[in-house]
């Protein structure tokens, strides 16, 4: 862990990603105004420093407020995308055979679809979508690429003797992926998982700039952009400042993943 | 260093190195150095030393080239009566190629499936401008017969897939020899050859070397086949040319204790010979111990050995040593390690009966009704070329490989095909070696966690027992106990073939089926494992199934030997009976090109 902060690029991404997270964080409790305070007229510099939005609310109150919503299901789901294809991935590496082809034909028709299409596809299905919908749409959509990711990963060490020799021995299968595959993927997938993570943020932005959001009135970074877009010319910080943040947000998080993926490559681990 | 060591004739010398030195950049640290080498024409000199000697490194300076951050940065280098150092990049790479070129490891890579041979042999006379079109289209010609293969059109046309295997290496050495220059460096360009593919690259080469008047330099490991090819011999340790010297000075009357160590360790043909490597580790560059590089492994080194850097003392005719004990060492009889061969008389106690053994690879049959068994305290070698079925044998015996049929008896219980199928009490008692130690052992784990792992699994001690068994198991293959807590990526080829081992002696098995356990590993570690395994063998009263390709190992280690080929058993019967008097025509055949120190002993 500590050779990894030895790296600039990881320890830059580190930085930005823990501050946006603090701010996400604690963001409620600095906030000078409500989340739902009228302060002044609409689309003025009234207000904090970054005037009013479309109701009138405190866009600096508001990006302080919005955070939590986003980062929470941006987490989650990654979390159920990785696992979930982390899961598929080594299953059809190690299994290999048919269960290797079924399972990676399947995973290819759903590659097919664009993610933020599959997404629509349910929301728009649904009355008012839930916080646990956007988790596991989000979540399934990723799971295909992940599954791909880690397939890839995980055959580079099924055939290696030393899992030959763990197979020879009488190992259970279940011990043999934990125990003697799992630690050798651990930090290749930790990259993967980065940006994964990235793409969660956008997506899940844009799922809420969609109006797609769980909570309609609700501060939400992605929610923002859209409501904001009307005065994006006489007050663009109720669109810029929401964006800004999501975007730097997800340079830290690439940067962490591209300069872990770059280390293990160099095979530096 | 100094050069009144080494009389140079210039008139005769085509290729000269003196006081070389290649540094790695950002440590400023000596790769090689004081380096000198002289090549004459129609000579080969043979570069041998271990990996981290630094031979390569010094082979491809003659190029002008050093490997991504390491640079040349002393010694003057002159080839074809160029200064390569003073020259231009562009300057040197008119030269490579032509006055001085470079054979690599598998030289048929070179070769691109997709173009023709006719256009793969022109490709690098038009690189370079060499003469007329026509006299390319002659020079090509000229060169084809010479390394025995015709010069029609037809040939020409022919892709490199369209070619036997050792065609394919002819025609790179056709390539090799085209531009006709004047000075070689061949490095290992028959290391992965079987030995009849080898044995017609070295004797082309010789004969073109001497045909074309080429001044060459043959860097390996393989002692064996330097004394098949070299007329001078130059051993490197630790980046420093430590003995030099005629061939036959070299393996007869060796001068330096450190290449007493390294023919120590190479195993002979005709006579069974206690092998022996070399204590301790190469140290690496920049970790060079000071005054006699080799002092600290050295069987005879004395306190003045760590003070002072000896410098090339005479030890014959044309034969220098860098060693200031030299004169005192014992005269060399590489005949006093020789040991019996196993007693034709032995009672054979029976552990492995294998019968009618065929086996598949999906629908292609790669083994013929092989049957052979294996007695308690005896170690059988199963040897032959690549494709031949020694390495699908073993896996079949260990369960490794599941497409077979026929009968494999362990003691009176027939075995399945599948290790996941037969009793953890069968499993234990068959383990089994790869043949890479890169690969066999998981790299996120430490030593510890490798070796207690069968102890559990296969119930042979539990908890602080456990630990104490690998400790013990460690200390069985002469490995330190610190090394229990370290991950196998801290640690050298040989050290890793040592836990590999560890961890199959972990099971207490009765059989140990070694896969070319030390065919990835250097000479002096070779030597060093095959005294364990005998070791092995006599205190633990276990049994080997020993797959090789090198036949002169198999009289060091075996009892009896299996001659395979296409997957058929050739001969088979004690390793004496059939290395002395081989009765097929193909054991002969390997025999005869199976490169070795003999012939070079008077």
């Amino acid at each position: 862990m500590k050779t990894f902060l030895k790296d600039p690029k990881i320890l830059i991404g580190t930085v930005l990603t823990l501050l946006i997270v603090l701010l996400a964080v604690v963001g409620p409790l600095l906030a000078p105004h409500g989340e739902y305070d009228i302060v002044g007229r609409p689309f003025t510099r009234e207000g904090t420093f970054l005037g009013t939005d479309y109701l009138g609310q405190d866009v600096w109150s508001r990006v302080l407020y919005g955070g939590r919503s986003v980062l929470i299901i941006a987490v989650l789901a990654t979390a159920v995308g990785v696992l979930l294809g982390i899961v598929i991935g080594v299953v059809a590496a190690y299994a290999g055979g048919w269960l290797d082809e079924i399972l990676m034909r399947g995973n290819d028709v759903l590659l097919a679809f664009p993610q933020i299409l599959i997404a629509l596809l349910v929301l728009s299905a649904v009355d008012q979508p839930t916080w646990w919908m956007i988790v596991l749409i989000v979540g399934i959509a990723h799971a295909p690429r992940v599954a791909r990711v880690s397939r890839g990963v995980a055959l580079t060490y099924v055939n290696q003797d030393f899992i030959t020799a763990a197979e020879a021995m009488g190992e259970s299968r279940w011990r043999v992926v934990f125990t003697e595959l799992g630690p050798n993927l651990a930090v290749p997938l930790l990259a993967e998982t980065g940006l994964r993570l990235t793409y969660s943020i956008g997506m899940v932005a844009g799922i809420g700039f969609l109006g797609f959001a769980t909570d309609p009135g609700a501060a939400d970074w992605g929610q923002m952009t859209n409501e904001n877009r009307l005065g994006l010319l006489v007050q663009p910080w109720g669109v810029l400042a929401p964006v800004l943040i999501i975007g730097l947000f997800t340079i830290g998080t690439n940067l962490i993943a591209d300069g872990i993926g770059q280390r293990t490559a160099k095979g530096a681990s | 260093m100094s050069t009144a060591a080494q009389p140079i004739e210039p008139d005769e010398a085509v290729c000269t190195a003196s006081d070389l030195r290649v540094s790695l950049r950002a440590r400023g640290v000596d790769v090689v150095d004081g380096v000198d080498l002289v090549l004459r024409p129609g000579k080969i000199v043979g570069l041998v030393g271990e990996s981290g000697s630094g031979k390569t490194t010094s082979g491809t300076a003659l190029l002008g080239y050093a490997r991504t951050g390491a640079a040349i940065t002393g010694g003057q280098i002159i080839v074809a009566g160029h200064d390569v150092r003073s020259m231009s990049p562009g300057q040197v790479r008119r030269i490579r190629g032509i006055d001085i070129g470079y054979v690599p490891q598998d030289p048929s890579s070179a070769l691109n499936p997709a173009i023709r041979i006719g256009a793969q042999l022109r490709e690098l006379l038009d690189l370079h401008n060499v003469g007329t079109p026509a006299e390319r289209a002659d020079a090509i010609r000229t060169i084809l017969p010479e390394v025995g293969l015709p010069n029609t059109d037809e040939f020409l046309r022919r892709y490199p897939h369209q070619l036997s295997g050792g065609q394919v290496q002819r025609v790179a050495l056709a390539m090799v020899f085209l531009p006709r220059p004047k000075v070689l460096v061949l490095d290992e360009p028959t290391t992965g050859l079987d030995v009849t593919t080898q044995s017609m690259v070295l004797e082309t080469l010789d004969r073109l070397c001497e045909r074309f008047a080429v001044a060459a330099l043959y860097v390996t490991h393989d002692l064996a086949v330097v004394a098949t090819i070299a007329d001078r011999v130059a051993v490197m340790y630790a980046g420093q040319l430590i003995e030099i010297g005629p061939a036959a000075e070299i393996f007869n009357r060796p001068g330096h204790p450190y290449t007493r160590a390294l023919l120590n360790a190479i195993p002979h043909l005709h006579r069974s010979f206690a092998l022996t490597g070399i204590p301790g580790r190469t140290p690496a560059p920049g970790a060079r111990p000071s005054g006699c590089r080799f002092h600290d492994r050295c069987a005879f080194a004395i306190a003045e050995c760590a003070a002072t850097e000896p410098d090339y003392a005479d030890v014959g005719p044309q034969h220098h040593a860098r060693c200031i004990r030299t004169g005192e060492l014992p005269a060399w009889d590489p005949r006093a390690r020789a040991v019996a061969d196993t007693d034709p008389q032995r009672e054979r106690d029976l552990v492995l009966t294998v019968q009618d053994l065929n086996v598949y690879y999906g629908p292609a049959h790669v083994v013929h009704d092989v049957g052979f068994d294996l007695a308690r305290r005896e170690i059988v070698a199963l040897v032959g070329e690549s494709g031949s079925g020694k390495t699908t044998i073993s896996r079949c015996v260990a369960g490794l490989h599941d497409q077979w049929d026929g009968e494999v008896d362990l003691g009176g219980e027939e075995l399945v095909r599948s290790a996941r199928r037969r009793t953890p009490e069968q499993r234990k008692r068959i383990q089994y070696i790869f043949q890479n130690p890169y690969g066999s052992l998981n790299p996120r784990r430490t030593v510890e966690q490798i070796l207690l792992r069968p102890l559990e699994l296969f119930g042979v001690a539990h908890g602080r027992a456990a630990r104490e068994r690998a400790a013990q198991l460690l200390d069985a293959v002469q490995l330190g106990e610190g090394a229990l807590s370290l991950r196998t990526n801290r640690l050298s080829g040989g050290e890793r073939q040592r836990v590999a081992i560890a961890r199959a002696l972990a099971a207490e098995p009765d059989i140990l089926v070694c896969d070319e356990i030390t065919s990835a590993l250097d000479v002096s570690i070779q030597g060093s494992i095959t005294e364990l395994l005998n070791r092995i063998k006599n205190e633990r009263s276990i049994s080997m199934l020993f797959v090789t390709h090198d036949l002169a190992l198999v009289r060091s280690i075996a009892d009896r030997v299996l001659v395979l080929q296409h997957g058929r058993l050739v001969e088979g019967g004690l390793a004496a009976d059939v290395l002395d008097r081989p009765e097929q025509t193909y054991t002969q055949d390997l025999l005869a090109h199976t490169p070795t120190l003999e012939h070079t002993l008077e």
